[in-house]
């Protein structure tokens, strides 16, 4: 699983807690975690106290495969906040395990001209080092890249 | 059928100044369309007994909110058998169904509704990105919430988030931008008529595939102008209406219904919104068709969104807006079914849902002026909102 370091762009951070730690730290073990039913397999997110499939409340983390497929996109050209350079990609993914659950993301390392909607994608992550503690921004690229 | 909107109507309207930045006190804009609303009716202001507003007193984003409840409940020393105010509704028109709802109920006659913003003021020079959150880039700002599953992605607006579902719709069924510009285009060419609208210098084709990119497919004029400006109406019980000033719009019936996941990129098909399920449910509790539907003024935060009004409401199949729309005769004032003919929140500014059926009402009742449709609509649907906030009523005149 790659991970990009060093000189990365500029992003707002999320604030971790014991419900989104796993996912946005996963990646310094190349990891993309999830959570999912303890009881049923239902993969959950975001994390919510009960499994909507059972009901069960005894749910972990767990590694998904880190595959994926695009569900969606836009290029965006409009300087919102200071972020990646212009045009970025903004995705939503559909992990390979469970279509259902979704991942708004960065699509990278994809010619814009190559982009379709449908396309296998593979994690990537983008290390952040943090004083709260380090982040791994989930990223996507093309499954040949 | 005994809905229980069938015992309530529109009985006036009101609108303050608007403006790109007006620079006034956004609690006297939101006065200035309430008391023009009730003088419309022919009310005084001690029948008034209820009051509903989207989305209540809210500090950010800054101009999303120009007045509370309270605020005016206070300022007109209203006394109410009921008011409330939220976000969480059926869009900028859950406001509005929220009324229909207590004056079915019993526990009001006459509803003062309203929606008011500030945010070209709020924004000045600055645009959007003045009022985005963690927009100045501090180091120090974290997302929280919801926040923290778009902004670690530089995705913070709307306008990214519809465009993803305007992408996913022109992939699946071959839309095209040629086509999405009739939104505009028609939306500007009802502007120039419109003596309040912000943006009023025709626009041609060429214009608008030349402006710059925003986020794809979107480019600037797919995307609503922010405002200064306040709407209100009257919702009032029919038999307490049908002496007053105008003859009252009858509720027909409503659509507020949710029924995926309120999320943007959890709704599991990216290519319709909740608007499909608020349709289905006001066309469930009529036995009006779209077919009968004679004037349609459907929210325009986005031009896609205006598209996928068309296509949950049934004026044309799923997947169809585009085809359905191209060149712009067919929405037009003088075709079968006018849309938007104030010239939406695209050129007449981003009054958030409420613009939609304040021009609804004034077609209806014959008094659009120089942008009148020929013969006043007897029937006009109103649709406000996108995503998972969405909500829409069936008028019809009495």
């Amino acid at each position: 699983m790659t991970v990009l370091s060093g000189d990365v762009p500029f992003r707002v951070l999320p604030q971790l807690n014991d419900h989104n730690r796993d996912f946005w730290t996963g990646g310094a073990r190349g990891e993309l975690r999830l959570w999912r039913c303890g009881d049923c397999g239902f993969w959950i997110h975001p994390w919510q106290p009960i499994c909507p499939q059972c009901r069960s409340k005894k749910l972990v983390t767990e590694a998904a495969s880190g595959r994926a497929t695009l569900a969606t996109y836009t290029i965006n050209h409009q300087r919102w906040m200071p972020g990646p350079e212009l045009p970025y990609v903004v995705a939503i993914v559909e992990i390979a395990e469970q279509p259902s659950l979704r991942l708004t993301t960065n699509l990278v390392n994809c010619p814009h001209d190559r982009i379709r909607i449908g396309m296998p994608l593979h994690v990537v992550f983008e290390h952040h080092p943090d004083a709260d503690g380090d982040v791994y921004v989930p990223l996507f690229e093309p499954e040949a890249a | 059928m005994g809905a229980a909107e069938r015992t309530t109507c529109i009985s006036g309207v009101g609108q303050s100044d608007v403006g790109r930045r007006l620079g006034r006190d956004p609690l006297e804009l939101t006065l200035d369309a309430c008391l023009a609303a009730i003088a419309d009716a022919g009310l005084e202001l001690r029948d008034v007994d209820g009051l509903s507003t989207y989305p209540g007193a809210l500090t950010t984003p800054p101009g999303f909110s120009g007045a509370g409840a309270y605020e005016v409940i206070d300022a007109l020393r209203l006394s109410v058998g009921w008011y409330d105010s939220g976000l969480e509704t059926s869009g900028q028109l859950g406001s509005v169904i929220k009324a229909v709802l207590a004056v079915s109920a019993g526990l009001c006659n006459h509803v003062l509704c309203f929606r008011s913003v500030w945010e070209g003021s709020a924004q000045g020079a600055q645009g959007r990105a003045a009022v985005m959150p963690g927009g100045g880039g501090g180091g120090a700002f974290k997302a929280h919430g919801f926040l923290q599953w778009t902004l670690p992605f530089s995705a913070p607006s709307a306008a990214v988030w519809i465009a993803m579902f305007a992408q996913a719709h022109f992939q699946r069924y071959g839309t095209t931008k040629e086509q999405m510009a009739w939104i505009a285009l028609n939306g500007r060419r009802n502007a120039q008529v419109n003596p309040k609208a912000i943006y009023r210098d025709p626009m041609t084709l060429e214009d608008y595939m030349a402006s710059r990119v925003v986020t794809t497919p979107f480019s600037l004029y797919d995307c609503d102008v922010p405002c200064d400006g306040a709407t209100a109406v009257i919702v009032s019980r029919l038999d307490r209406a049908r002496d007053l000033r105008r003859p009252p719009l009858r509720i027909e019936s409503m659509g507020a219904a949710l029924r995926g996941r309120p999320s943007w990129d959890q709704y599991e098909d990216l290519t319709t919104m909740p608007n499909r399920d608020a349709a289905a449910q006001m066309w469930s509790r009529t036995d009006l068709k779209p077919s009968d539907v004679q004037t349609v003024q459907l929210y325009d935060g986005f031009s896609f969104l205006t598209m996928s009004w068309l296509e949950a409401l049934g004026f044309c199949g799923v997947g169809e807006s585009g085809p359905f729309i191209e060149g712009g005769t067919r929405i037009a004032r003088d075709g079968e079914l006018p849309l938007n003919t104030h010239g939406g929140q695209l050129s007449a500014g981003r009054l958030h849902g409420y613009g939609f059926l304040h021009e609804a009402a004034v077609q209806m009742w014959g008094d659009a002026g120089e942008r009148q449709i020929a013969r006043p609509p007897e029937v006009g649907v109103v649709a406000a909102g996108g995503g998972q906030t969405c909500g829409c009523l069936l008028l019809v005149r009495d």
